[in-house]
């Protein structure tokens, strides 16, 4: 459970990124945060880790204020808290067992993680996540060798690794081609169910966005402008949230997904009882 | 061909309307006053003239010259490596280690100091403080530096040793810090968000972003390195440089010759082998 309260943030350049936003993230939920560029939303998230120092309002995961932490106490808790990155954000001259296995960080010492000597458990954990993302065959490669989608779903097994409470996921699908989007937004969502995890997720696409996800929060100019089910975007919110424009298109593409669907199956094939393995 | 036939016959109406404006452009000067500008050119002609003139140049010495410069290209193109083989080799001993073992202490030393001289790591004493070490190592030249050692510890190649590892620190520091300043921050973002620390910012996002160009300084480093080391053995600081002075003082420039070419061809060796590690590190 996550709780933002009034949170603001203020750029030393005078912009104001949030004027005072608030929402909660029960667990298991999925909060798709939309709203034009420059509305706050890569902002919000990165104040929920202090990726971006926040300056008012305060952040709660269960009944630990996140906003007063020390430096300390803050690596404790970035542990618990996965990232998905735009970009994917993987270190391209690492392989991508040292990629996965970099979740762990905070938990292992520094001689550890120098000597790429994980305990057992950890490395076990990679190899199951790596097989549940389904790149497993690609272990030992530079994650520079990667393709957009694989590279993704590393980046996902990064965040897994961490054994994260909460996924704070930035743009998943903004480099990659709509297919792999949905893919990506499929496997996403399918762990945050398996797990029961709350995740924010920021995006783009407005109809990827519908399809996937529980909740939108519509955010324009630092402000929450909308709250609520993604059934609920009609013209005249998204409106709101984006400015004035024929919205009647959009529309008419709407449709749920809750189920994947059997020609997006192939990457999942026989996954059922690695579920069962990981849960 | 005349020039009247350059430009394509114009439309009648677009003729006139150029005719009626007569607009002319001017590339603007760089310096925007005329009479500055005619006085600061003025002014740099004399100070060249009359510093021309004060070079007073012995044209009989001159002279003199063509023929010196003539019997050491001639060293130069049938060298002698026998008459004096064995100088050549302590030195050469000499210049292989002192460049080495100064490149290895130079990189080990400089790598701490590179991270505290980047901005985006270090708080800023730190940075201040690697920064000032970085601009005085920067600031006194090779030559300069090895007078100093070799007063200090005496003729030989600990000077050279020393001098060098000096001059590497504030070469690679520089360079690895501006590297590091450079890097991808959302790969060093990634890394903090797992909850790592400082210094496994450092291994696990810092590291593998900058190792290919250290790798690729410190092969180039140690070529620089073989290099100066023939130049300060001219001030006493061992190794091939004293050898070579040796020669030209003894107007044997068969051997100095000898010298050049040895060198010439290790540097070039190093040239093509550090070229090709660079490719392969990548």
């Amino acid at each position: 459970m996550l709780r933002i309260d009034n949170l603001r943030k203020r750029y030393r350049t005078g912009d104001e990124a949030l004027k005072g936003v608030s929402f909660a993230v029960p667990s298991g939920q999925i909060v798709g945060l939309i709203g034009p560029s420059g509305a706050g939303k890569s902002t919000l998230i990165r104040c929920v880790n202090r990726l971006v120092e926040p300056t008012g309002g305060r952040i709660f995961l269960d009944d630990l204020e996140l906003t007063t932490l020390s430096r300390a106490e803050l690596r404790k808790v970035r542990r618990r808290i996965g990232m998905i990155f735009q970009e994917f954000a993987l270190v391209e001259r690492l392989t991508v067992m040292e990629n996965v296995l970099s979740g762990r960080l905070g938990y292992v010492s520094f001689w550890r993680s120098f000597a790429r000597c994980y305990p057992p458990a950890d490395v076990d954990k990679a190899f199951a996540l790596l097989e549940r993302v389904g790149v497993l065959d690609q272990t030992d490669k530079r994650a520079d060798a990667l393709s957009g989608g694989q590279r993704q779903r590393v980046g996902v097994a990064r965040a897994l690794e961490q054994d994260p409470e909460l996924l704070l996921i930035d743009e998943p699908t903004a480099s990659l081609d709509p297919k792999t989007s949905r893919q990506i937004m499929r496997l996403i969502r399918e762990i945050c169910a398996e797990r029961n995890l709350p995740a924010i997720i920021n995006i783009h696409d407005v109809l990827l966005a519908q399809a996937f996800v529980d909740r939108i929060v519509g955010l324009r100019a630092g402000d929450v402008v909308f709250d609520g089910p993604p059934s609920d975007l009609s013209p005249e919110v998204l409106t709101r949230i984006y400015g004035e424009e024929d919205w009647t298109a959009l529309q008419r593409g709407q449709e749920r997904e809750d189920e994947p669907s059997a020609s997006d199956r192939k990457i999942v094939d026989g996954e059922l009882e690695r579920r069962t393995t990981l849960a | 061909m005349a020039n009247s036939n350059a430009a394509p016959p114009l439309p009648e109406t677009h003729e006139t309307v150029t005719r009626a404006m007569e607009r002319v452009w001017h590339r603007p000067p760089l310096i925007r006053n005329r009479a500055l500008r005619w006085t600061s050119a003025a002014a740099a002609l004399i100070y060249l003239g009359l510093a021309l003139n004060s070079l007073d140049v012995n044209w009989l010495r001159v002279y003199e010259g063509f023929d010196r410069g003539w019997r050491f290209a001639r060293g130069f193109l049938l060298p002698d490596f026998i008459s004096r083989w064995s100088d050549i080799v302590i030195g050469m001993q000499e210049s292989l280690t002192m460049s080495f073992t100064s490149t290895v202490v130079g990189v080990l030393l400089s790598v701490p100091i590179g991270i505290g001289a980047a901005r985006n790591l270090a708080p800023p004493p730190v940075y201040l403080l690697c920064r000032a070490v970085i601009a005085l190592s920067r600031s006194l030249q090779e030559i300069i530096v090895a007078i100093f050692f070799v007063a200090m510890f005496g003729f030989g190649p600990f000077a050279g040793f020393l001098t060098l590892s000096f001059a590497t620190i504030g070469f690679l520091s520089k360079l690895l810090a501006e590297d590091i300043e450079d890097v991808d921050e959302s790969q060093a973002e990634a890394i903090r968000a797992t909850g790592a620390g400082w210094w496994q910012l450092v291994n696990y996002a810092i590291q593998p972003q900058v190792m290919p160009r250290l790798i690729g300084l410190s092969c180039y480093r140690l070529d620089i390195n073989f290099r100066e080391s023939a130049v300060i053995g001219i001030v006493g600081a061992g190794g091939i440089g004293a050898t070579l002075n040796t020669a030209m003082d003894r107007y044997e420039y068969d051997s100095a010759g000898a010298v050049l070419i040895l060198i010439i061809a290790i540097v070039m060796a190093a040239e093509y082998s550090s070229g090709y590690v660079r490719k392969w590190v990548q």
